[in-house]
C-alpha cells in the first residue's frame, strides 16, 4: 500500500458517507412528526394481528402458535415492547416508538410493531 | 491444491468458526437488529488476499453453514448466506479493480453485508418499513469494516513472508 495513491480510497469512503447521509435524511422526512393520533400495527409474519390506538394506556401479550411472545406496552403515547420469548432480545432493549413509520422488529418470533396513520402534527412540531 | 493449502485452508475455516463463536460471546446490542462485529470476516478477507477469491468463497459458505448447524439456527442462516455473498461479490469486484486499499475493501464488504441482510429480513418479515433502519446498518457496518480491514492488512502483510501457500 505504501507509495499507492489513496485517491480512489477517499472517493470511495466520501461516496458510502454521503449515501448513508442521504438514507438518514431520506428516513427522517419519511418518517413524519409525532402523531398523537397514531396506532400501533402488529404483524405477525406479515398478517396483520391488531391495531392499537397510542393514547390510550394497554398492555398487550402477542402470543404466537409456538408459545412464543412479545409483550407490548403503550404508555404516554409511546408503544415498546417490555419483554419477549425470543433468543436475542432486541426488540426490548430498542427504543419505544411514537412516530409514523418507525417500527419495532422481533426477527426470530417474525413480530413487527408498526406506527402508522395519525395527522401530520405540525402545530406540536412548532410547540414541542 | 497442494496439501500445505488445504491445510491452511482448513486452518483458516476453523479460526473463522471460532471467531463467530466469540463473537455470539460478547453482547452487542445497540438496538438495531443484525448489527454484529463481524469477527469472521477477518478470516474472510485474510483468505480473499492470501488465498484468492475461490477459497474465500468456499470458507465463507462452509463457515456459515457450520454456524446455522451448532450455535445459529437455519433463519440465521439465511440472514448470513445473503450477507456473505453480497458482501463477498461487492469486495471481490472492489479488490479486483486493484485501486482500492484492503480496509476499504473492508468496509464495503462490511456495509454491504447489513444491506444484503437487511433486504433478506424486509422479505421475510415482510415489512418495508424495515428500511428505516438502513443509515444505521450501513454506519455500523463501515465501522466494524473499517476496524476489520485495519486488522486484515496488519495479518496479511505478515503472513505475505510465511512463504506462499
Amino acid at each position: 500500500m505504501g507509495k499507492k495513491t489513496w485517491k480512489y480510497d477517499i472517493i470511495v469512503i466520501a461516496v458510502l458517507l454521503s449515501l448513508t447521509l442521504a438514507a438518514y435524511i431520506a428516513v427522517r422526512l419519511a418518517q413524519d412528526a409525532k402523531t398523537p393520533g397514531g396506532v400501533a400495527v402488529v404483524t405477525v409474519d406479515g398478517t396483520e394481528r391488531g391495531r392499537y390506538a397510542l393514547n390510550e394506556e394497554r398492555r398487550e401479550q402477542i402470543t404466537l402458535a409456538d408459545g412464543a411472545y412479545n409483550v407490548l406496552m403503550i404508555s404516554e403515547g409511546r408503544a415498546d415492547i417490555t419483554d419477549a420469548s425470543c433468543p436475542d432480545k432486541i426488540c426490548v432493549r430498542h427504543r419505544a416508538v411514537d412516530k409514523s413509520g418507525q417500527s419495532i422488529v422481533c426477527l426470530p418470533n417474525k413480530v413487527v410493531v408498526e406506527i402508522k396513520g395519525g395527522e401530520k402534527a405540525d402545530v406540536d412540531l412548532i410547540t414541542q | 491444491m497442494t496439501s500445505k493449502r488445504i491445510a491452511y485452508l482448513g486452518l483458516l475455516i476453523s479460526l473463522a468458526f471460532v471467531f463467530s463463536y466469540v463473537e455470539t460471546l460478547i453482547p452487542v446490542y445497540p438496538g438495531i437488529p443484525g448489527a454484529k462485529l463481524g469477527l469472521a470476516n477477518l478470516v474472510v478477507i485474510t483468505a480473499l488476499y492470501t488465498l484468492g477469491a475461490k477459497d474465500a468463497l468456499w470458507l465463507s459458505v462452509i463457515r456459515i453453514v457450520l454456524v446455522a448447524c451448532t450455535f445459529g439456527n437455519m433463519a440465521g442462516m439465511l440472514y448470513s448466506l445473503a450477507g456473505a455473498a453480497l458482501s463477498y461479490t461487492v469486495m471481490v469486484i472492489a479488490k479486483k479493480t486493484g485501486k482500492l486499499s484492503l480496509p476499504v475493501v473492508s468496509v464495503l464488504g462490511g456495509v454491504f453485508h447489513n444491506v444484503g441482510q437487511l433486504i433478506v429480513a424486509m422479505f421475510v418479515v415482510e415489512t418495508a418499513s424495515l428500511v428505516y433502519y438502513l443509515p444505521a446498518l450501513m454506519l455500523v457496518g463501515g465501522a466494524s469494516g473499517a476496524a476489520i480491514g485495519a486488522l486484515g492488512a496488519m495479518v496479511t502483510i505478515r503472513l505475505r513472508g510465511w512463504g506462499g501457500v
